[in-house]
Order: C-alpha cells, then sequence, then structure tokens
C-alpha cells in the first residue's frame, strides 16, 4: 500500500491481528461476525487461538474477562453497536471496573455503515465507552494508524476499545509513522484554528485545510487517535496559537472527539469550539459518501465551521 | 460429614452478619443459603493457597451471585486469605471489603461480580483459557436461582457446553426466593435441572446443608468428561438463623441490634454443638 491507497480499518484489524498473532500470544473472539469484522484473517492462520461465542455479545464481553483474568491478552470483536451499546454494562462493570486485559476490537462504527442503516450506524459508543474509568479509546485515521493501534493496545496493560470502520480510507501516513498512545498528531500547523479530527475525517480535515488556504485562512490539523486519554497539552497549545478549535468525527457531536475536546479546553484555554459530526440524530440507509454528505462530514462544512469559529474569536 | 467445615462455615456466617449488621447494609438471606456450600470448596476441594493469592495454577472461584460477598468474605477469612475483623468492616468507605466482589482489592476474589448473569460468562472463560493452555485447574461458581432469569446465563450454558467445559461446576444456589418474592411467582425459573439437561450439562441434584452431598457431586462433576456440571443445590435461604429462614424480606435488609444478638446466639449454640 502507498499513500492515497485506500483500506477499510477494519481489513488493517484483521491483517494486524494475523501478524501480531506470531509476534503475541493473544487470544481472538468474535460473535459470529469474523466475516465482517475480519477476525476470520486471525482465525485461518491461528484456529487453535480463536474463540467464537455466536451471537451473544454480552457473553462474549465477560467470557473475555474470565479469560484475561488469566494473564491473557484477548481481543473481543463486533460490530460498534454491540460492542458498546448491547454489551456496555458488561464491558463496564466485567472488563473495564477490574482493569482486564480485553481490546475491544469494534468495526462497521459510525454513518459510513451505510445501506444498514440507523439500526447499525453507532454514532454514541466513543461517548459510552468515554464514561468508563479505565477505558482507553483509539480511533484510527488509516492503515497504518490501525495496525500501530492494535499492536499498542497489546502492550497497554488495560482494556481498550479500538473503533474501525466498514468504509475503505485512504492512507495517511508512511511507514515511517509512530504511533504513541495519548499522543495527537500535528498534521498541519496552522495560525488562525485548529482543525481537530478523527478516523476516517482526518483526510477531510485536510481537504478542509486546503480550501481555507485558497481563501487566506490558515488552519492547522490535528490527528486525535487517542480519544481518550486525549492529548490535553497538544489540543491546550493548539488553542493557545490559534484561538479557535474545529472538531470533526463520524460520531454524535454530543459525546464523542468534540465533547471531549470541549471538555478539555474549558478547563485549560476556553476558546470557541465548534464541532462537526452528527447533531444527534439517527443515521438512515444510503450510500456510504452519500450519507457523510447528507449529515455534514465534508469538507466543506468544516472549513464552514472554521470559518465561524473564527468569527467568534472576535 | 467433616465437623471441621461446618464449623468453619457456621463461623464464615457469623462474619458475614455481622459485616452486614455493622454496615447496616448487605444482603444475609443468600449469603447464609451458600456458606455451607463455599466451606466445602474452599476447605475440601479447591486448590488455592491464601499465602499466594493469585498463584497462576489455583483452582478459581467465581461468586456470579456477587450480592452474597458477606458469606464469601467470610469463608475467606476463615481460610485465612485476611483477618475476620476485616469483614466487620464491610461496605464502610474507609475498608477494602465492597459490598460485591473486587478482585482488584480483596486477596482471593478470583473476580470482580455483582451484576448478576456475568460470573457465569467470567467463570467460563476462566475454564476455557485453562484448557488452551493446558492447565488442569478447575474453575467453581455460584448462581443463584433468580439469577437464572438474567438471559446471558442461557448464552454462558450454550457457551460451556459447547466448548465442552468439564472443567466447570457451577452450584445454583436454590433456595426459591428473589428480592420481590418467590421465584415461581416473581419469574418462575423452573424446571432448573431440565433446562441446564436441554443445554447438555450434566446435572445433579443435592441438599445445599449436607456437607457430604456437597462433596460427593463435586466429585462426580470432576469424573464427568465432555460437559459442564451444574450442581442444583436446594438451599433454605437464611440457613442457620430461625427467624430468617425461607423469609424473602430479609434478601437484602440488615438485622437490628436484637435481631443480631438473636442470630449470632443461634449461630454460636450450633458452633458450640458441632464442637461438643
Amino acid at each position: 500500500m502507498a499513500i492515497g491507497d485506500k483500506k477499510a480499518t477494519r481489513e488493517s484489524y484483521g491483517i494486524a491481528l494475523a501478524e501480531l498473532g506470531e509476534k503475541y500470544d493473544i487470544l481472538v473472539m468474535d460473535a459470529d461476525l469474523s466475516k465482517s469484522t475480519k477476525t476470520d484473517t486471525f482465525k485461518k492462520k491461528f484456529p487453535e487461538r480463536f474463540i467464537n461465542t455466536g451471537i451473544a455479545e454480552g457473553n462474549m464481553m465477560a467470557t473475555a474477562a474470565g479469560i484475561a483474568s488469566t494473564g491473557r491478552v484477548v481481543f473481543a470483536s463486533s460490530f460498534a453497536m454491540f460492542a458498546a451499546g448491547r454489551a456496555f454494562e458488561q464491558v463496564r462493570n466485567s472488563i473495564a471496573y477490574p482493569k482486564l486485559n480485553v481490546k475491544i476490537g469494534a468495526t462497521h462504527a459510525g454513518i459510513s455503515v451505510g445501506e444498514d442503516g440507523a439500526s447499525h450506524q453507532c454514532l454514541e459508543d466513543i461517548g459510552i465507552m468515554r464514561t468508563i474509568p479505565n477505558m482507553v479509546i483509539i480511533n484510527p485515521a488509516d492503515h497504518v494508524e490501525a495496525m500501530a493501534a492494535v499492536e499498542a493496545a497489546i502492550l497497554h496493560d488495560g482494556p481498550v476499545y479500538l473503533r474501525f470502520g466498514r468504509l475503505p480510507v485512504p492512507q495517511i501516513f508512511g511507514d515511517d509513522y509512530k504511533f504513541e498512545l495519548g499522543k495527537g498528531v500535528t498534521i498541519a500547523e496552522g495560525s488562525d484554528a485548529t482543525i481537530v479530527a478523527t478516523g476516517l475525517m482526518v483526510p477531510y480535515a485536510i481537504e478542509a485545510r486546503e480550501l481555507l488556504l485558497k481563501e487566506g485562512i490558515d488552519a492547522g490539523v490535528i490527528n486525535i487517535h487517542t480519544i481518550k486519554p486525549i492529548d490535553t497539552e497538544l489540543l491546550t497549545a493548539a488553542a493557545q496559537k490559534t484561538g479557535a478549535i474545529v472538531t470533526a468525527e463520524e460520531h454524535n457531536i454530543i459525546g464523542g472527539l468534540g465533547g471531549a475536546v470541549a471538555e478539555a479546553l474549558s478547563e485549560t484555554c476556553p476558546v470557541p469550539v465548534m464541532r462537526v459530526g452528527t447533531r444527534d440524530v439517527f443515521g438512515r440507509s444510503g450510500k456510504p459518501y452519500e450519507l457523510m454528505e447528507l449529515y455534514g462530514l465534508t469538507a466543506e462544512n468544516i472549513a464552514a465551521k472554521v470559518k465561524a469559529a473564527i468569527a467568534l474569536k472576535k | 460429614m467433616n465437623r471441621e467445615t461446618a464449623i468453619h462455615a457456621y463461623k464464615a456466617r457469623k462474619h458475614a452478619l455481622t459485616g452486614i449488621y455493622n454496615a447496616q447494609s448487605g444482603h444475609p438471606g443468600g449469603s447464609l443459603s451458600i456458606a455451607d456450600i463455599l466451606a466445602v470448596l474452599y476447605f475440601e476441594v479447591m486448590n488455592i493457597d491464601p499465602k499466594n493469592p493469585k498463584m497462576p495454577d489455583r483452582d478459581r472461584f467465581v461468586l456470579s451471585k456477587g450480592h452474597c460477598a458477606p458469606a464469601l468474605y467470610g469463608i475467606l477469612a476463615e481460610r485465612g486469605f485476611f483477618p475476620a475483623e476485616d469483614v466487620a468492616t464491610l461496605r464502610r468507605t474507609d475498608s477494602y471489603m465492597q459490598g460485591h466482589p473486587d478482585m482488584k482489592g480483596i486477596p482471593g476474589i478470583d473476580m470482580s461480580t455483582g451484576s448478576l448473569g456475568q460470573g457465569i460468562s467470567a467463570a467460563n472463560g476462566m475454564a476455557l483459557a485453562g484448557k488452551l493452555a493446558g492447565k488442569d485447574y478447575r474453575v467453581y461458581t455460584i448462581l443463584g436461582d433468580g439469577e437464572l432469569e438474567e438471559g446471558q446465563v442461557w448464552e454462558a450454558a450454550m457457551f460451556a457446553a459447547h466448548y465442552k467445559l468439564d472443567n466447570l461446576t457451577a452450584f445454583v444456589d436454590n433456595n426459591g426466593l428473589q428480592i420481590d418474592g418467590n421465584i415461581a411467582d416473581v419469574m418462575n425459573s423452573n424446571p432448573i435441572d431440565k433446562k441446564f439437561e436441554a443445554f447438555n450439562w450434566n446435572v445433579i441434584t443435592i441438599d445445599a446443608h449436607d456437607y457430604d452431598a456437597i462433596l460427593d457431586a463435586v466429585n462426580k462433576a470432576k469424573a464427568v468428561k465432555g460437559k459442564p456440571t451444574v450442581i442444583i443445590a436446594k438451599s433454605v435461604k437464611g440457613k442457620g438463623v430461625s427467624f430468617m429462614e425461607n423469609q424473602a424480606a430479609w434478601h437484602g435488609a440488615a438485622p437490628k441490634q436484637e435481631q443480631f444478638e438473636q442470630a449470632i446466639a443461634e449461630l454460636d449454640a450450633k458452633i458450640a454443638e458441632l464442637e461438643a
């Protein structure tokens, strides 16, 4: 793969598991969605280390907790809707409370799931997971970052929620990319505002910067892959330098990256924060890119919000 | 019958009630109904070391009905994991004796539980991990009969049979009562034996207060290959304290001073009888 080539981060998840399965004695669980979550890539290579729980996500999470209690690192995979939604309480009580080494591989997050519609478009998972103590949340932007995130999750002591997408996304980072858990990535410095994006919105943020430059507006771009713990230091520095922040995520503007950034900056450097994301509505069936357009997940909308944020500065 | 085991069971009942009385909060009924099972497991069955609670190859215990933690703490204290005086600090802000089992803070607790239906899944995970690692430790869990109303229990039951977890033994504390009343009235989980049979489990039914029967059932379970065993233990909620027995009202209520004194007197009398 080269920069610009497209791959869905769920694919990266499966590839990473299969590769890292050689290096680490991990176990991988799935709830009858291994062909979709791509854990079947691992299953084919390490069938003796793959556990299918059938369609029972809550049971999978608590079973994973029991496995992790014996000292193993175990991945538990399903769609974000079921991993964070249906199994919330098992994740909270059996995994996070005892801080066990269960790594939740949640695929099919966000509106870009497309045709399956609102029932499967999870726009709440970051908010749900963010409120659980001990939980780390990573939302990678491309293949390179997703691969690195899976290994970082293995090396982290405690639960991790990994958010992956179904839609192929362009590779942004080169092979020299260094992933550091909890650290934001400055993609471009700016002086007028800073766009803080996560996941598949990162390329749109970069595109928005380019649109704005044509109008003489210099907006920086920060990629936040680790939504919790969030990189308050980097965000604060960006707020101090540029005085206006726009967040961009494929999630409800309530509780997600936008919420996390606003919460952090309200305590360190209160500046205007405008949020791009779904605006507290359910999704609907459609082609992924049509839906992104429909719900305002576009470079044009980010650019418009940057101008609005700059206007609020005055 | 092993007299020492019975004495530990009754002393554990005292520790549990003392903690609940001091906290004026907790679950005496179910704690009293599982004390005898716990005593047999911790004194006659499980390979554990109070000096090394995290011993990797130890047998494991998960209290799926986590609200009966006081009895488990009482038995762990009897077994030497921590002093009995600590159980008396149950549910206090300055104590590590949490209202429900906390594996991070309490020696001897193998899984944090309290939300019903999840402990059996965790026990499955431990049992499967043991098999995958080629270890021969065994895993024990106790479920409530009211807890069987949680759908996750049956997801877990399916899983245990599917993965042939013959290193797992689950007890159902079948006292017939839940917070809101008789299980048969609130949400009938009967017939429990037929349900587990249909889920491909080995099923044994015993008297939960017959120490020999408990040990015998555990040994029979060890001999069964290819399927998990459930021991349906017909119990008396509140067992050992006359006015608490078979009373749903004592599910989650703490005794007042006079009641506590009477309860302790009854338990002391039983201990004296066993020691005689």
